[in-house]
């Protein structure tokens, strides 16, 4: 187990490396630092002075481990936009991402989860239309779906906010919208927005692994034993499905934290997807490679998680001391 | 003695694209309580159909289309799905094929008996668990208290059969469906099981339906037998009886068929089988015949075939350890020895029979000599030269030729995205035997009717044909690189046994028209006895005895030997 | 002719299932209208959208010819520069498909290469590639598109950009999805791999690429025609989501993504056409192409079926 959970970390580890590499490839040979830093009207003498102060005239290697020593510091430098330091920036906008995607995979699983065993165990009109729903779900792009999510609920009926974070509360540096009503109203377009694919990924796979192991031996083994189809669905089938099913909502929150940049794009919801967005527009080549580190490293952690819990629920992994 | 079981002329059909397909055709069958009935028959006869019938668990879209099923006093067809399912388990109950993949792997052994129980008894959770552990301790599972709480992947394949038949019976039902309760398991174990399921059909007085498609299975266990074919029952009756005596011609040339362990016979007698007069012979190519093939075959005269002259392979303190050495990311693995210390000296033109349970390392033998796992000590000598092993053996070395393998599982060693055509010829052109296009062509036909196939079958795809046509075509295959030694990995174990007696037929007919010498791999004693000259017994990767093979029947001398032999279920009446 | 028919006995089953599948059929009729619309629009649209000169702002913003204001010469509408609607949507589609295909051949080309090795050779290799598939599933698919295209903006001047996007977005689109088909088809190796037609080979001494791409590739063609049809769904909506973002193709060649981005700024004001006929486009072309690689998951499953 333990050895297990080192190797992992070593991996995870061997990923980020990779990861900052690109993002530090990104920060030192695309366009040059120091031209995007200083004004037109500095002197090319000025100019090698900050290079040099800044360590650029070093070899790659040291300044590849400077780099990577910063991030391990916390300190990702300076907007070349605003000019900000970076990680005041994405400390200000993480919140609003992380709540967004939070809700979004709440609906995703709250929804797609029973859906999925549903479509799997019974046939007829519902599940077919569960079925034809999903396919035009995975079909239909989010941006889409967004657009007439607000031209309906927005515009036509004015019900609900198609804009923004709506009133939010100050917790310490955490700004949250789940602490007033109209920052529940505008979570719920883009919430649905986000998680509508996520949502119809999730009922296929369910639904898809479901089918495989209700074939298996086993199943049909305790069909001949009699034991209740509720039992039978929910604790021994279901339960067998989890581990696939785990691995994909894994692989989701990627999903979902990247199409947030679609959806805060399309509601304009003030998180890290429309600064990076924005990043790339105006080519801010350090908020680029800092948020692409920070979606690597939620993205790493989030595979341990995974791992962690198929040692919760698979024996067969616990006793085998995870191998591969 | 008044049925607990009766089923009368029931109809079972499959709607398929090609129209309703009939799997049970009329079935009668009786079983009391008490009583083993064999279910016997070959792939397709619709034995585990009659199975899946009395539990209602037929596979959809199948249905019953006609006929009765009687299960003390009660008609069960036609019986709602709710009713149905009260009595699976209570009543009825049944027991799975492969022990691997019939227990839930995320339950405890503790939670899938209890739960079963509680499903059926109005019992505490503890009663259960003591219930449980009673019953397991019959069923022969040592230190069951300590063991209950483990997962079934904890234990080996026949303590889960144990578990298997433990949760089958804890219900106390009055009838069992075994289907192919022993096929998975070795034979020591396989003897130990039947014995087991033998006792609690007479302590508790269950009716037991035996389906399987062992013959010897059926002799040693069964109190009467139910022969069928093709979805109907060709002969029923005492095992003795039926078995000893038969009436029905299809039983008879069934009998003839299966390999004996008391004597060796020249040639087996050949069932007709049906699906050999589907394909129609009328396609052929110009001047190919099976003599061609023959001649073509016989035409680079080898030298030395006079037989047991000198060894051909001789196979001297070989080792194989599998991930040894590999440095893991802590420590040194250890490795598994899966043979150690082999000496096998293999004569010319002779047949030598390797014998073993599995995970014996049998296999391992073969891959060492073809050069598919490297060696961790010990050399090979092929025709009086080293024999390189595993990466060192060159691609282009000469033995990679005169070396051909017939493989066990006729579904995956042929590649399903080519013509039979290309995968006979390809041999040919690979060892440029042939550049001649025409040659090639007449070539493959040629085989193919050596063989036995039809020409017509280089037009068409692997997966048109059943197991025995496609282990034909992968003897022809093997046969076309003109070998001089041929490794016979298992080649009929998937195969039923009237197909294996064509195959095993075939194989001597081959081994005498081209002096082939043959190192022949099988778990079965009896296809040994048939097939080899001399015998060499391997268990947990070593050699137990090698011997004359009519010795080694008569009068094995290791003790291991005479057990396999003793447990191997015999036809002798 | 023996050759046709061969084919078509290994195939039959498919082609046996395709015709009972109304949803299959209907979507294939689909698709090929999109194709076959998209490929010919130079021929059936009225106009050139890409062509300024030959547009005149007067009009724009035409509803459809069906309701008040339209204009007979616009069956559905025009967008802000006068473009008329259905010309620009061919257009779109074309240039969508376009992306989308060379998306998914550089994908496939590269993915199955080195799944097919990484399948077959195992060991150090596999764990290598492996660790450089994680590495881009980490970064998801937008996100990696993105990156490439906002690297393309830092490293090409201005006026190259625009005319090299296409290529940008197709490589920066096909990188991100060359792992899902590099890891089915590793998958799909190491079951072949372990299966015996294959150690027949390695016994006879056959090269290894030789044994790979001769007799392992056409036995993963079931799985890679699946991953083929929906990652061609995928590459559509994600060029068109790219270009939505604004980040994709330059906007004098609008694709169908651009001319929602366009349509959802006259949303409000009541001119719904522009954003609603090139969505139900994308729609429609990306629900037939799903379609049919559901078709093909079932059909070449034979697990599931």
């Amino acid at each position: 187990m333990l050895s297990f959970i080192i190797r992992r970390l070593l991996q995870s580890l061997f990923v980020m490396l990779a990861v900052s590499l690109i993002a530090f490839s990104l920060f030192r040979f695309v366009g040059d630092p120091i031209a995007q830093m200083v004004g037109q009207e500095t002197s090319i003498e000025d100019q090698e002075n900050i290079r040099e102060r800044l360590g650029l005239n070093d070899p790659m290697p040291t300044q590849y481990a400077r780099f990577v020593g910063n991030l391990a510091k916390g300190e990702f430098g300076f907007s070349y936009r605003t000019r900000q330091p970076v990680n005041e920036l994405i400390l200000s906008r993480l919140p609003a991402t992380l709540e967004l995607g939070a809700v979004s995979l709440f609906i995703s699983l709250i929804v797609g989860i029973p859906a999925g065993i549903y479509t799997a165990l019974k046939r007829g009109f519902l599940s077919n239309a569960l079925l034809v729903t999903t396919l035009v779900g995975i079909s239909i792009p989010t941006f889409v779906i967004g657009i007439f999510l607000i031209y309906t609920f927005g515009v036509a009926l004015g019900w609900l906010p198609t804009f923004g974070r709506g009133e939010t509360v100050q917790l310490g540096w955490w700004q949250t919208n789940f602490l007033t009503l109209s920052g529940w109203k505008a979570l719920i377009l883009p919430g649905i927005t986000l998680g509508v694919y996520q949502l119809t990924l999730t009922m296929r796979l369910v639904r898809a692994e479901m089918q495989e192991v209700l074939k298996t031996d086993y199943i049909k083994f305790a069909t001949a034993r009699g034991i209740n189809y509720r039992s039978l669905y929910l604790h021994h089938a279901f339960r067998n499905t989890l581990v696939p099913v785990i691995t994909i909502i894994g692989l989701q929150l990627g999903g979902i934290i990247a199409f947030s940049i679609v959806t805060e794009s399309v509601f304009q919801w003030p998180g890290m997807g429309l600064l990076f967005l924005d990043s790339i527009r105006y080519v801010d080549i350090p908020v680029m490679s800092v948020y692409l580190v920070l979606i690597a490293l939620i993205f790493v952690m989030i595979n341990l998680i995974v791992d962690l819990a198929y040692f919760a629920i698979d024996p067969r992994v616990r006793h085998r001391g995870g191998d591969d | 003695m008044s049925a607990l079981l009766s089923i009368e002329n029931l109809y079972v059909n499959f709607p398929t694209r090609f129209g309703e397909f009939v799997a049970l055709d009329g079935v009668n069958l009786n079983v009391a309580a008490g009583e083993i009935h064999g279910l016997v028959g070959e792939s397709g006869a619709g034995k585990s159909t009659v199975g899946a019938a009395v539990m209602g668990l037929l596979q959809s879209p199948g249905y019953v289309a006609s006929g009765k099923i009687v299960f003390a006093g009660e008609n069960l067809v036609g019986l709602n799905n709710d009713a149905y399912h009260r009595l699976r388990g209570d009543r009825i109950s049944m027991i799975f094929q492969d022990p691997q993949t019939s227990l839930n792997p995320l339950l405890t052994i503790a939670t899938q008996m209890i739960e079963t129980i509680r499903q059926h008894r109005h019992v505490s959770a503890s009663d259960a668990r003591n219930q449980a552990i009673a019953l397991l301790a019959e069923t022969g599972i040592n230190d069951i208290e300590k063991r209950i709480d483990d997962y079934p992947h904890q234990f080996s394949g026949g303590m889960r059969q144990r578990v298997v038949i433990g949760l089958a019976l804890c219900t106390e039902p009055e009838l069992i469906i075994a289907d192919e309760p022993t096929t998975a398991l070795d034979v020591s174990v396989q003897k130990q099981i039947l014995k087991l399921i033998r006792t609690l059909c007479r302590e508790r007085n269950i009716g037991i339906v035996l389906i399987t498609h062992d013959i010897g299975v059926i002799n040693e266990t069964a109190d009467r037998v139910t022969v069928l074919r093709s979805g109907r029952v060709i002969e029923s009756g005492n095992t003795k009886d039926v078995l000893g005596k038969p009436k029905q011609t299809y039983t008879k040339e069934l009998m003839a068929a299966v390999p004996r362990l008391d004597k060796r016979l020249d040639r087996f007698k050949n069932i007709v089988g049906e699906d050999d007069k589907v394909i129609d012979d009328s396609w052929k190519v110009p001047l190919a015949s099976a003599s061609f093939a023959t001649q073509w075959l016989l035409s680079e005269k080898n030298e030395g075939n006079e037989r047991n002259s000198h060894p051909l392979l001789t196979v001297s303190n070989l080792d194989v350890t599998f991930n040894s050495g590999q440095a893991s990311w802590f420590g040194k693995n250890k490795g598994f020895k899966a043979l150690s210390n082999i000496n096998i000296d293999l004569m010319n033109g002779e047949v030598l029979g390797v014998v073993g349970e599995s995970g014996s390392g049998k296999s391992t033998l073969a891959k060492a000599i073809v050069g598919l796992v490297p060696l961790s000590a010990g050399s090979m000598e092929f025709k009086g030269k080293m024999l390189p092993a595993g990466k060192h053996r060159d691609r282009h070395h000469p033995s990679r030729r005169v070396i051909q393998m017939v493989f066990q599982d006729p579904y995956s060693s042929l590649n399903n995205r080519k013509t039979v055509e290309s995968i006979i010829a390809e041999p040919i052109r690979f060892y440029g035997l042939s550049h001649d296009e025409v040659e090639i062509k007449k070539l493959v036909a040629s085989v193919l009717e050596l063989v036995g196939m039809p020409q017509r079958a280089m037009l068409k795809y692997p997966h048109q044909f059943s197991g025995g046509q496609r282990q034909r075509i992968a003897v022809a295959r093997a046969l076309v690189a003109r070998p001089e030694f041929l490794i016979c990995d298992e080649p009929t174990s998937a195969l039923d046994v009237s197909i294996q007696a064509q195959i095993l037929n075939l194989l001597k007919d081959l081994q005498q028209t081209f002096g082939l010498s043959i190192l022949f791999i099988s778990h079965n004693l009896a296809v040994i006895r048939q097939m080899a000259d001399r015998v060499v017994v391997i268990k947990n990767g070593e050699v137990v005895e090698t011997s004359n093979t009519e010795q080694f029947f008569s009068a094995p001398s290791k003790t291991y030997s005479q057990m396999l032999l003793s447990e191997t279920p015999s036809l002798v009446f | 002719m023996i050759e046709s028919l061969r084919r078509w006995s290994i195939e039959n089953e498919l082609v046996y299932l395709f015709l009972r599948s109304p949803g299959a059929l209907l979507a294939a009729l689909v698709a090929l209208l999109c194709v076959g619309g998209a490929v010919l629009s130079p021929w059936i649209a009225a106009n050139d959208p890409y062509d300024i000169a030959s547009l005149d702002i007067l009009d724009s913003l035409i509803p459809p010819s069906w309701s008040d204001g339209g204009d007979a010469r616009f069956l559905i509408g025009t967008d802000d520069q006068g473009r008329d609607l259905l010309a620009a949507i061919l257009y779109g589609t074309r240039l969508s498909l376009l992306v989308g295909f060379l998306a998914i051949t550089f994908a496939s080309v590269l993915g199955v290469t080195v799944g097919l090795m990484a399948g077959y050779f195992g060991g150090r290799f596999d764990a290598i590639v492996m660790r450089i598939a994680d590495v881009q599933l980490s970064l998801p698919a937008i996100l990696t598109a993105l990156l490439i295209d906002g690297i393309a903006r830092g490293v090409l001047p201005q006026g190259q950009h625009d005319n090299l996007m296409i290529m940008v977005l197709t490589v920066a689109i096909g990188l991100s999805l060359w792992v899902n088909f590099a890891r089915t088809v590793r998958a799909t190796t190491f079951v072949e791999r372990n299966k015996e037609y294959v150690q027949s080979c390695e016994i006879m001494g056959m090269h290894p690429f030789r044994i790979m791409f001769v007799h392992i590739l056409p036995n993963t063609m079931g799985p890679i025609l699946v991953i083929l049809t929906v990652d061609l769904a995928v590459a559509v909506l994600l060029e068109a989501t790219l270009s939505f973002l604004g980040v994709g193709v330059p906007a004098n060649q609008p694709s169908l993504g651009t001319l929602i981005r366009i349509g959802t700024e006259y949303m409000f004001s009541g001119e719904w056409w522009i954003v609603i006929f090139p969505s139900a486009m994308l729609i429609l072309m990306v629900i037939s192409i799903n379609l049919l690689g559901d078709f093909l998951r079932d059909a070449l499953n034979p697990r599931i079926r």
